[in-house]
């Protein structure tokens, strides 16, 4: 009986300290960084003070401007100018033109997947993601003093499909970020207002942004969130209502065939005229066009007529996500409002009469996301072992097979819990069939041409067999974060084939870390001593959470077990002090897991044991 | 039967749905992925794998018609990837004809009121299939089983038409 835990010298027994990790809110016209230090979360912002980075990358000669120096020059460099770049992530060329319309962008396929052509070459939506985020990860290094974050929390649209999470985490891994967690973004509003202690009910997150609007029914039971639901419109934004007023601009003052310029003045007089609107009852607008200046008076009555229908829009899609969500309206407990577009009145007033109760509003709707992000990042990373919360996604979208006739079969529902696991099995159609292609798809749509496509792979060295007579069992496996992979297997001859579902378009391992290799090149930064400081990193992880498993459960192993576990644990703290090639370190990470494997199993039958065991006695 | 015992309830037809709940979060609680986050890789997979499961037991359980299926096919008697068509004249007769009610109510003067009394059938015609398949279910006979599968193919139906219902009313109303 083990009474006494007794450190090895230079390894800490209980490590307590307090873990850096962050929350990202990476968002399509502006990103956040947020932390939780000293039990205050907060935002970081930069050397201005400033804690929204515009969501804009430019490419220029060597360099790349990030955030609000590359937004102002974009009128003078658009081509270069990389704008809302979270709207082609997982997107293909012509999805993004029928989208979107003209943009200044040149895009071409760079190794199979999509980019946009710049003076500095080509350059994919995901390297641009992961400039913004290197600068958000850059900050919060500064701003803890030069220490590194052990992890990170990013948000994600809850609608995101399989493509867009796994370009978010491949930009991620390009910026050097470890990735604790996708996170739903209304779900990381709803922690951001804490609604996960001591209530119990429906939430909904009404998200109205800059281009965008996602509604999210999200139920919460005992610090348990579940996404039941969601819905929205992601063409529909605050943008719209700038393009409603500065149609009555144009019929105020007669000027229907604007020049570029002036249709810029229009729209930047639109976007102050609304925001003057949250604020006071009337608002005078001068426009100075033609050695001209006209004055429009807009009043908040005329602007709710003007915006009617837009909200009304905005009502349907709240009305569906309900529905779908098996919710009715009186249900709903809470209403979190995320997003600027938020703070107009009449949207706020729509909300309140729909939903029959106040939104909540207390917390700056731009910045909610990134404050519940950094929440979730503190528990996740280890800093609170003893809270309750548990944030459980839905699958947003189905997932399915193409068969005969370009018809969808779909394996995976949409809605359904994730982490999740379906099988199901097909056969041969033609007689000696010896390979089967499996065209893998996301979406509601029953012909493949409507659904998202997002992987092709075959099955090869099916014996020959009569037409139906192989049984080919195809597994999807979705993990927490949403990413999928699919397995094929012939049951009688056991031929299997693998993927892990990285897009068509979307990027291999490989490309992720020739990426990597590229942005530190470009960056003059030495690819071995970061790669070294990660795997430094990752072995004081690893190290750190098995001695706190060790400190609660080392009964569960035998001494023989036990001796080799520590070991093997000693061997790697050595390799993580004196190691200076990265891969012996990953190669002594890897004979730890190995020497885990049967602890951690134990521990998980043990835990769900407890899990009920604690129900049980409850009852009684 | 495995998912019964994963969640510690009793094997029945007759599932309490709110104990059904409580122990899945339990569950979830203690083997959810973002337990083990700051974990190592082999105990992250494994967690995934749980939780998966879990996911998968709580999807059958909760859903009346899957998890008769389920029983019946631990039973030994495997109807979910059937193509076998009902040989029940009367039954599809009465389908046909609901078939037909629920395409009528698209071009009624009073959807609402139709769309009521639709359900109230489908309602009354999932009592009558659901009656009795817990005895069925639990029977040694051999037969019963039989009975069970010949109930769950029917309440199948009743379900699609219920889903039907669900589009139609969404078609209308949106």
């Amino acid at each position: 009986m083990a009474l006494l835990q007794i450190a090895e010298p230079g390894q800490s027994a209980a490590p307590h300290e307090h873990k850096l990790a962050i929350g990202i809110d990476l968002g399509t016209t502006n990103s956040l960084v947020a932390t939780v230090q000293s039990g205050e979360t907060k935002t970081l912002t930069d050397i201005n003070g400033e804690a929204m980075l515009p969501s804009v990358v430019r490419y220029h000669g060597e360099q790349v401007s990030v955030g609000k120096s590359a937004q102002q020059e974009a009128a003078l460099d658009p081509e270069n100018t990389l704008i809302s770049v979270k709207r082609f992530l997982g997107k293909t060329a012509e999805e993004i033109a029928s989208s979107y319309g003209q943009l200044p962008y040149t895009f071409v396929e760079h190794q199979g997947s999509l980019a946009v052509q710049t003076c500095a070459g080509p350059v994919s939506p995901v390297q641009a993601s992961a400039e913004i985020l290197k600068s958000l990860h850059q900050r919060a290094v500064e701003s803890f003093g030069g220490e590194d974050v052990m992890g990170a929390v990013i948000t994600v649209p809850a609608y995101f499909d399989d493509a867009q999470r796994q370009s978010t985490k491949d930009a991620a891994e390009i910026a050097g970020l470890k990735v604790l967690r996708l996170l739903n973004e209304p779900t990381a509003a709803a922690v951001a207002y804490g609604l996960d202690s001591g209530q119990e009910g429906v939430i909904a997150v009404y998200d109205l942004g800059g281009g965008t609007f996602d509604i999210s029914i999200l139920r919460l039971n005992k610090g348990v969130f579940e996404v039941l639901a969601t819905g929205g419109d992601s063409s529909l934004g605050g943008d719209d209502f700038d393009a409603l007023l500065v149609n009555t601009f144009k019929q105020q003052t007669g000027l229907t065939d604007l020049t570029a310029k002036e249709l810029r003045l229009f729209i930047n007089k639109a976007k102050a005229c609304k925001e003057a609107l949250t604020s006071y009852e009337t608002v005078n607008v001068k426009l100075p066009v033609r050695e001209q200046e006209f004055t429009v008076t807009i009043t908040q009555a005329q602007f709710a007529d003007l915006a009617e229908e837009l909200v009304k829009k905005t009502l349907r899609s709240c009305r569906r996500a309900l529905k779908d969500a098996g919710v009715e309206k009186e249900e709903v407990l809470e209403v979190v409002m995320v997003g600027g577009s938020t703070r107009m009145p009449v949207i706020r007033s729509a909300v309140e009469t729909f939903f029959a109760k106040p939104p909540l509003t207390s917390i700056d709707p731009d910045r909610v996301v990134a404050l519940g992000a950094a929440i979730q990042a503190d528990i996740l990373v280890g800093n609170k072992p003893d809270s309750d919360m548990l944030l459980l996604d839905v699958l947003p979208l189905s997932l399915g097979l193409e068969t005969m006739g370009g018809l969808v079969e779909k394996i995976i529902p949409r809605n359904t819990t994730i982490p999740v696991a379906r099988a199901q099995e097909f056969t041969t159609f033609k007689d000696g069939q010896t390979a089967m292609s499996l065209h893998v798809l996301q979406g509601e749509r029953e012909l493949v041409d409507d659904c998202r496509s997002l992987a092709k792979f075959s099955l090869k060295g099916i014996p020959p067999m009569a037409a139906g007579a192989a049984h080919i069992r195809v597994t999807f496996k979705v993990d927490a974060d949403g990413l999928l992979s699919v397995s094929a297997m012939e049951k009688s001859t056991e031929v299997q084939a693998e993927i892990q579902v990285k897009p068509s378009f979307g990027l291999s391992d490989d490309q992720v870390a020739q990426m990597l290799k590229d942005s530190m090149s470009n960056a003059k930064e030495d690819m071995q001593a970061r790669m070294l400081k990660e795997q430094q990193v990752e072995a004081l992880r690893v190290l750190e959470a098995l001695e706190a498993s060790l400190a609660t459960d080392s009964e569960l192993l035998n001494e023989q077990e036990l001796t080799a576990l520590r070991d093997a644990m000693a061997a790697l703290d050595n390799a993580r002090l004196t190691a200076t090639d990265p891969q012996a370190i990953k190669a002594a990470i890897e004979q730890v897991d190995e020497a885990s494997s049967e602890f951690a199993s134990r521990r998980m039958d043990v835990s769900i044991k407890h899990a009920l065991q604690g129900q049980s006695v409850d009852e009684v | 039967m495995r998912y019964f015992e994963l969640f510690d309830l009793p094997v029945s037809y007759q599932v309490d749905l709110s104990v059904l709940n409580q122990r899945y979060l339990d569950l979830q609680r203690a083997v959810h992925p973002d337990k083990f986050a700051h974990l190592g890789e082999r105990e992250k997979l494994l967690a995934v794998q749980k939780t998966a499961e879990i996911n998968d037991a709580l999807a059958v359980l909760k859903h009346p018609v899957k998890r008769a299926e389920y029983m019946l096919s631990e039973r030994g008697v495997d109807i979910r990837a059937e193509q076998q068509t009902l040989q029940d004249p009367a039954f599809l007769m009465q389908q046909m004809e609901l078939r037909e009610a629920l395409e009528d109510i698209q071009h009624s003067g009073d959807p609402e009121a139709e769309i009521e009394s639709f359900e109230a059938q489908a309602k009354q015609l999932e009592q009558q299939y659901s009656a009795g398949l817990g005895e069925l279910l639990a029977s040694s006979d051999e037969s019963d089983l039989h009975r069970a599968a010949d109930h769950i193919r029917k309440l199948k139906f009743v379900y699609k038409l219920k889903d039907e219902l669900s589009r139609i009313e969404d078609s209308l109303f949106d």
